[in-house]
C-alpha cells in the first residue's frame, strides 16, 4: 500500500507554491534586513509600542492557532475516540510546523537574537515570560517527538518506531500539560498590566480564557485545514470528523462566552461594551463575530452537516481568536495620541513565516504518511 | 564607607520645583547620555518624551486656573519600586531590586523581549531603537553613588532643593509632615507612597496629580503577585493534570485492541 499522497495530484511547483515561495522569498529579505540594521529601522514599534505585531500574530496568535495538536490528540489518545485517529497526525504536523514559526517569529522579535538561549539558563521563575520560553522549547520538542513516527516510517526504521510507540502516552500527557501551561500564561502575560489595559479585556481570569479560547481555535483550525486540503489535494471531504470537530468547537465557544460574560457582569464592565466607543465597537465585533456567530452557526445541524457552513464558521473563530489577541496585545499599550502600523518588513516576516508555515505543510503531506497514516497503519 | 542597605527614598516637592532642567542635565552628564534629535511640538518639554539617552525629563505641564494659563513642572524618572514589575516580568532577571532601593540593570543579560517596558506602569524602560544591537535603559537611582553614601546627582544639583533624599521612612515621615503642617498649599496624597505597591521615589504637589501629567488609576497593590497568583499554581497544575489526564487515558482505552494503545502497553494491562 502506498504510505504518501498520490503525487501526480500534487506537484510541489504548482502555481499555488510559486506564490509561496515568492511570500517567503519577501519574509527572507524582510528577515536579512531586519538582522542587518535593527529593530529601529525595520520596525514601527517605538517606545509607547513595544510590542507589534511579531508578538500579536506569530506568537499570541501562532500559539493558538497551532492548538489543535493538544486538543486533537487529547480526544484520540487520552478519551480514545477512534473517529479522530485520521486526523491526529495532520494536527499534530500543523501545530509542529507552528511552533517553529512561533520560535522562529520570537527570535525575530527580541533585539538580542544570539541571546535566545538565555532564560533557558538564566532563571527567573517569577517571570511570564520565563515561563512561556521554557514550555515553547519543550513542547516543540514534544511535537517533534510525536510527529517523528511518520519519518521513522518513511525511512522504515521499524525498532527506533517500536521504541517511540513506547512514548506515546507519556508524550500526548506532557504536551497537554504544556500546552495548558503556556496557552493560558499567554493570557498571564497582561496580568500584570492593569492600569493599561482596557477593562473590557482585563480580567483575572484572562489565562483561562486564552485556553478556553485556544481550544476552540484549535478546533476549527482542524476544520479549516482538514477541508482546504481535501479541496487542495482532491480527496474526499471527512464529513464525519469535521461535524464532531464542529460540535466540539461550538460547546468550546459556548463554555467561553459563559465565563467572559459572567466575569464581564462580576466585575461591572458590561455597560462598557455598549458605550459605543472604539473598544466598545471592537469588543463586540470580536466576540459577536468570533464568538456568538459561530456558535449559533454551529448549533443549526444544517450547517453543521455542510461543509461550506462549517468552513465559514471556522473562519469566524479564526479570526475571533486573532482579533482577541490584537485587541489585548494592542489595548495594552496604545494611550491617547500613539498609534502604530506595522512597515513592509514587518508585514513581510509575518507572512513569510505564515507562507513557510504551509510551505512545509505541503512539502510533509507530500513526502511523508500524514494523510493516510491510519490506513497504512494495518 | 559602610555601604548603605537601608531603603533609601526620595521626594519631589513640586511645590518647590522651578523647571530649572538642572536635574535633567546633571543625570546627562553624571551618567554620560548623549541627545537624540528633537522636534518642536508646541509644548516646552525637552525632549518630548523621556527616551533611552534621557533617564529623567523635566516635563512643562500647562493647566487652566481661572481663566489664566499656569505652568507646573514634574521631574520625572524610574520610581524604584519596592515591587517593580520590571524585574518580576523580565525573563533572565536582569533586573534587581538592591536592598538599597535602586532597581539595578544588567545589560548583558538582556534578551531584549521588551516585557520589562510593557509591565512597568510607569512606562518607565526605554529602549535603543536606533541601534542594532539594543539594550534597554533607565535611571539607576546613580546606584553607584549611594553604594558610596552619596546623594544621585540630580538631588545634588537641584537649586532650590526641591528633591530630598534619605533613609526611605524618614522621607516619607517628612513627606506626611509637610502635608499635615501645609494642608492648605498641598493636595493630600503622596504619589508613590501606595501606588504599585510602593516605590522609593514619591512626590507631593499642589494640584492634583492627574491633572500633573501622572498617571492615575495604577493599583496600589504589588503588582508582581498579580502574576504570582497565577504562576504559584503551576506545580499543582501540572501534578493535577498527569494524574487526571493518566487515569481517563487508562479508564478509556482499557482491554482496546486498537493501535492507538501500543502494544507494549497493552501487554502490562494484561
Ligand atoms: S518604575 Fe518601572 S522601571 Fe522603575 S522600578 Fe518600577 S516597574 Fe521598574
Ligand atoms: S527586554 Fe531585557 S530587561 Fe526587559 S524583560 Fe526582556 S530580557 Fe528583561
Ligand atoms: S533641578 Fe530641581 S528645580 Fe530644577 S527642574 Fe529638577 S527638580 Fe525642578
Amino acid at each position: 500500500m502506498s504510505d504518501t499522497t498520490n503525487k501526480k495530484d500534487l506537484s510541489v511547483f504548482s502555481i499555488g507554491t510559486l506564490i509561496l515561495l515568492a511570500v517567503i522569498a519577501y519574509g527572507v529579505y524582510s528577515a536579512y534586513y531586519r538582522f542587518s540594521y535593527g529593530l529601529g529601522p525595520s520596525t514601527n514599534l517605538s517606545d509607547s509600542v513595544p510590542w507589534g505585531i511579531w508578538i500579536a500574530f506569530d506568537v499570541l496568535c501562532g500559539v493558538a492557532l497551532a492548538a489543535g495538536g493538544f486538543t486533537i490528540t487529547a480526544a484520540v489518545y487520552i478519551f480514545n475516540m477512534k473517529k479522530y485517529k485520521p486526523i491526529a497526525r495532520p494536527a499534530i504536523l500543523t501545530a509542529f510546523i507552528g511552533y517553529l514559526m512561533v520560535v522562529v517569529g520570537l527570535v525575530v522579535d527580541i533585539g538580542q537574537p544570539t541571546r535566545f538561549w538565555h532564560p533557558l539558563v538564566m532563571w527567573q521563575h517569577r517571570s511570564v515570560m520565563f515561563e512561556v520560553v521554557w514550555c515553547i522549547t519543550l513542547y516543540s520538542i514534544v511535537l517533534g517527538l510525536e510527529f517523528a513516527p511518520a519519518f521513522l516510517e518513511k525511512l522504515k526504521l521499524n525498532l527506533l518506531l517500536k521504541f517511540l510507540k513506547f512514548f506515546t502516552f507519556p508524550l500526548v500527557i506532557l504536551g497537554i500539560i504544556l500546552s495548558f501551561l503556556h496557552q493560558s500564561s499567554l493570557g498571564a502575560f497582561f496580568l500584570i498590566m492593569p492600569g493599561k489595559l482596557h477593562p473590557l479585556w482585563y480580567s483575572k481570569l484572562m489565562p483561562q480564557m486564552f485556553y478556553i479560547s485556544a481550544i476552540a481555535v484549535g478546533l476549527a483550525m482542524v476544520c479549516f485545514e482538514s477541508i482546504v486540503s481535501a479541496w487542495a489535494f482532491k480527496r474526499d471531504y471527512e464529513t464525519d470528523i469535521i461535524r464532531g470537530v464542529g460540535k466540539g468547537t461550538a460547546i468550546t465557544l459556548l463554555v467561553y462566552l459563559i465565563v467572559k460574560v459572567a466575569d464581564l457582569g462580576m466585575r461591572g464592565a458590561l455597560p462598557l461594551a455598549f458605550d459605543g466607543g472604539t473598544a466598545s465597537k471592537l469588543f463586540l465585533a470580536e466576540v459577536g463575530l468570533g464568538v456568538v456567530a459561530p456558535m449559533v452557526l454551529l448549533a443549526i445541524r444544517g450547517v453543521r452537516e455542510s461543509v461550506s457552513g462549517v468552513l465559514g464558521a471556522s473562519v469566524l473563530v479564526i479570526g475571533g481568536v486573532i482579533m482577541n489577541r490584537f485587541n489585548t496585545n494592542f489595548f495594552a499599550q496604545l494611550g491617547s495620541g500613539v498609534s502604530y502600523f506595522p512597515t513592509s518588513k514587518e508585514i513581510g516576516i509575518t507572512l513569510g513565516l505564515i507562507a513557510l508555515g504551509v510551505f512545509l505543510y505541503r512539502l510533509a503531506v507530500v513526502f511523508l504518511p500524514v494523510l493516510h497514516e491510519a490506513k497504512a497503519e494495518h | 564607607m559602610a555601604t548603605i542597605t537601608k531603603p533609601q527614598g526620595a521626594l519631589v516637592d513640586l511645590t518647590k520645583c522651578i523647571g530649572c532642567r538642572g536635574c535633567q542635565v546633571t543625570c546627562k552628564s553624571w551618567n554620560q547620555r548623549s541627545t537624540k534629535k528633537t522636534q518642536m511640538t508646541g509644548n516646552f518639554t525637552s525632549p518630548g518624551d523621556m527616551n533611552s539617552e534621557t533617564y529623567t525629563l523635566v516635563k512643562f505641564i500647562e493647566n487652566d486656573k481661572d481663566a489664566d494659563v499656569t505652568w507646573d513642572f514634574i521631574k520625572v524618572q524610574c520610581m524604584h519600586c519596592k515591587n517593580p514589575a520590571c524585574a518580576s516580568a523580565c525573563p533572565v532577571g536582569a533586573f534587581t531590586k538592591t536592598p538599597a532601593g535602586p532597581v539595578t540593570y544588567e545589560p548583558e543579560k538582556c534578551i531584549g523581549c521588551r516585557y520589562c517596558m510593557m509591565a512597568c506602569p510607569f512606562q518607565i524602560p526605554k529602549y535603543e531603537w536606533d541601534k542594532k544591537y539594543p539594550v534597554v535603559q533607565k535611571c539607576t537611582f546613580c546606584a553607584e553613588r549611594i553604594a558610596d553614601g552619596m546623594e544621585p546627582a540630580c538631588v545634588k544639583t537641584c537649586p532650590p532643593n526641591a528633591i530630598i533624599f534619605g533613609d526611605h521612612d524618614k522621607i516619607l515621615a517628612e513627606a506626611e509632615r509637610r502635608i499635615k503642617e501645609h494642608p492648605e498649599k498641598y493636595v493630600n496624597h503622596i504619589y508613590g507612597k501606595e501606588e504599585a505597591g510602593g516605590t522609593a521615589w514619591m512626590y507631593l504637589s499642589s494640584v492634583p496629580f492627574d491633572k500633573m501629567g501622572f498617571k492615575a488609576g495604577i493599583p496600589k497593590g504589588p503588582l508582581p503577585d498579580l502574576t504570582w497568583a497565577s504562576l504559584s499554581k503551576i506545580p499543582y497544575a501540572v501534578g493535577g493534570l498527569a494524574v487526571i489526564l493518566s487515569a481517563i487515558a487508562f479508564i478509556r482505552n482499557r482491554g482496546n485492541s486498537d493501535s492507538a494503545v501500543p502494544p507494549d502497553e497493552k501487554g502490562k494491562e494484561g
